[in-house]
């Protein structure tokens, strides 16, 4: 490891993906790009919660029918989502049978699950690993803000949790998208403590991780296609950005924020853009997957940003803790 | 890493100048206009009432009311109505007493699915809890102090 | 023409209580329930001291719909309850005074929570 950065002895190819789509996501402007969209979030369940789970599962065996994969083939799962003791993740692997992980990192999750599994994977320890998210607009709101039917007023700040889950199927077998490095983020602290500000206290993280990454590897913001953070938002972008110039990093047209993408800023009524764990899940497997294969991007750094709040941290008057961890993705042909 | 206070002093300053301001004219303007709105309707409720009723005293005219206001808060709250009133109106639709009732409902609703003692019973109150408590406690201490003088 | 002065006032009062709370929220980030606190003990002190049914006289439901007036209600029953029943009636009136809003508010909350379902927002 060297400046928090890991390189893969052996390359891991990311040999296929899933993403189901929420309602409201596939109203905007990437629904071409998911595999699933669904056009209600309850899907006939008993509770948001246990709609979570059903999408949680749809997406992995989406996954298995699309690698034309089965249960058995597959080595291990490293999951997570966003609820008390990350029961729609442990819970769908009641349902698949397959040795996991259940991890936690917020909405860095992604990044955190990529980089443990690819190292796994390089050393050859796995042949094959599934990485997934869930998160899901009802239970993120409940647990962490207010009940549904609250007549509040959403604030210029907040974000809106992404209802969708993703899954990465990630291998030894050569294909076209190959994970090289992983930068392991560092828990950084501002001392924000407005829990609807979660771009603002996740910039600095995502800047600590950048800085790291570049270092390591010797690189230049110019030497990526793309450039993408988690969910910062468009505030919490715009500050990133305004960080990086301080420190002499250019983030220029390369730059993009899987929270901007996901949903229409006119119209859809989300202030400041997505947020939750399949936010970078949702965009980097269906849309940016489908450019790299395209060719469009040829090297993109995945940068999946978690604030670490917890409804106890901030009632106990705590400021809120975020990290970010940076996967770098190159196409080979 | 934690920043020091120095840094964090500055961070801070940074995201106030940077990050976009809560519309305070708007808000302001929809607070009063839903808030004048919802009172109006309590006023026409009430001399309503007055018809119906013309013996009833003031104390009891402002029961009737309450109840009223209280039960078509129920009815918004449980069609998923008054959560739009109240992402218009802001402050406007939390300080009347609708905004009491729907606290209560909208929590009783949402741990609906936990089952109806640990769900709905023990969480109604989770938001409206403090107003119950103040407001006894506060009726209390004013009955006691009346005791003396 | 007298009611629809008294509209006016009522809509003016109720709106401007209201306006209050929007900029405690706009400036403090309080959250529904702080606010509901706030607003309920300023009508009970404006009850104890006695200014609540001047106040009222003029501004009608504009003072008490907004929680302030369930506030002077707790007040009032505490006070009427220690003139004529002493410390019993002290420590009772305001729950008895405010049993309308409560009860209603409970039994309401119940039914609802059975009947309905919460929705997700759009």
């Amino acid at each position: 490891m060297k400046n928090q950065t890991l390189f893969f002895p052996n390359p891991v190819y990311v040999k296929e993906t899933a993403t189901i789509a929420g309602p409201k996501e596939s109203e905007g402007p990437l629904k071409q790009y998911f595999h699933h969209c669904l056009n209600d979030d309850l899907l006939k369940q008993k509770s948001h919660e246990h709609a979570e789970i059903k999408m949680h599962i749809a997406a992995l065996n989406h996954l298995l029918q699309r690698a034309k994969m089965k249960k058995e083939d597959i080595n291990c799962c490293f999951s997570g989502d966003l609820l008390d003791e990350i029961i729609s993740s442990n819970f769908s692997m009641r349902e698949i049978d397959v040795p996991f992980f259940g991890l936690y990192n917020a909405c860095a999750t992604l990044g955190e699950s990529y980089i443990l599994a690819s190292s796994l994977i390089s050393t050859g320890l796995l042949d094959n690993a599934i990485c997934s998210v869930s998160s899901h607009f009802a239970t993120a709101e409940r647990q962490y803000r207010y009940p549904l039917e609250l007549g509040s007023q959403r604030t210029p700040l907040s974000q809106w949790t992404v209802t969708a889950a993703a899954a990465t199927l990630l291998t030894r077998e050569k294909s076209t998208i190959k994970i090289t490095c992983g930068t392991v983020g560092k828990v950084t602290d501002y001392g924000v403590k407005d829990a609807n500000d979660m771009g603002g206290v996740m910039a600095p993280a995502a800047l600590s991780t950048l800085k790291a990454h570049l270092k390591a590897t010797n690189t230049n913001t110019d030497d990526y296609d793309l450039i993408l953070t988690g969910d910062l938002g468009f505030s919490g972008g715009k500050m990133l950005k305004k960080l990086a110039e301080k420190e002499g990093i250019m983030l220029e047209k390369n730059y993009l924020d899987c929270g901007m993408l996901v949903f229409n800023k006119e119209g859809q009524e989300v202030e400041q853009g997505g947020s939750g764990a399949c936010c970078c899940g949702l965009v980097f497997n269906s849309y940016v997957y489908k450019k790299m294969l395209n060719g469009k991007y040829k090297k993109v750094l995945l940068m999946p940003t978690g604030a670490l709040l917890s409804k106890t941290s901030s009632l106990q008057g705590e400021s809120i803790p975020a990290i970010c961890h940076a996967v770098c993705l190159e196409t080979e042909y | 890493m934690k920043a020091d206070k120095k840094e964090q002093k500055e961070y801070k300053k940074l995201l106030s100048e940077n990050m976009p301001k809560t519309k305070h004219v708007s808000t302001i303007l929809r607070a009063f206009f839903t808030g004048g709105i919802i009172c109006c309707f309590g006023q026409g409720i009430k001399m309503l009432i007055g018809f119906i009723l013309p013996q009833a005293e003031e104390q009891e005219l402002g029961g009737y009311t309450t109840i009223c206001m209280i039960l078509i808060t129920g009815i918004l709250t449980a069609f998923g109505v008054y959560d739009k009133i109240g992402n218009f109106g802001g402050a406007g639709s939390i300080v009347p007493i609708t905004g009491f009732a729907n606290s209560i409902v909208s929590q009783a609703m949402e741990h609906k699915r936990e089952g109806v003692v640990f769900g709905i019973c023990s969480n109604m109150f989770a938001i409206a809890g403090p107003v119950i408590v103040f407001g006894i406690t506060a009726s209390v201490i004013v009955g006691i102090v009346y005791l003396f003088i | 023409m007298d009611y629809f002065i008294q509209f006016l006032i009522v809509f003016a009062v109720g709106g401007g209580i209201c306006v209050i709370g929007q900029l405690l929220i706009n400036f403090t980030k309080m959250t529904s329930a702080r606010i509901l606190v706030i607003f309920l003990l300023i009508g009970v002190i404006l009850e104890a001291v006695g200014l609540f049914d001047t106040i009222k006289e003029v501004a009608q439901a504009g003072i008490s719909i907004p929680i302030t007036g369930f506030g002077s209600t707790l007040a009032k029953g505490a006070i009427k309850g220690a003139q004529e029943r002493g410390l019993l009636g002290a420590i009772v009136g305001g729950t008895e005074a405010a049993g309308a809003g409560l009860s209603g508010a409970i039994f309401i909350g119940f039914l609802a929570a059975l009947a309905g379902k919460p929705k997700t927002k759009d």
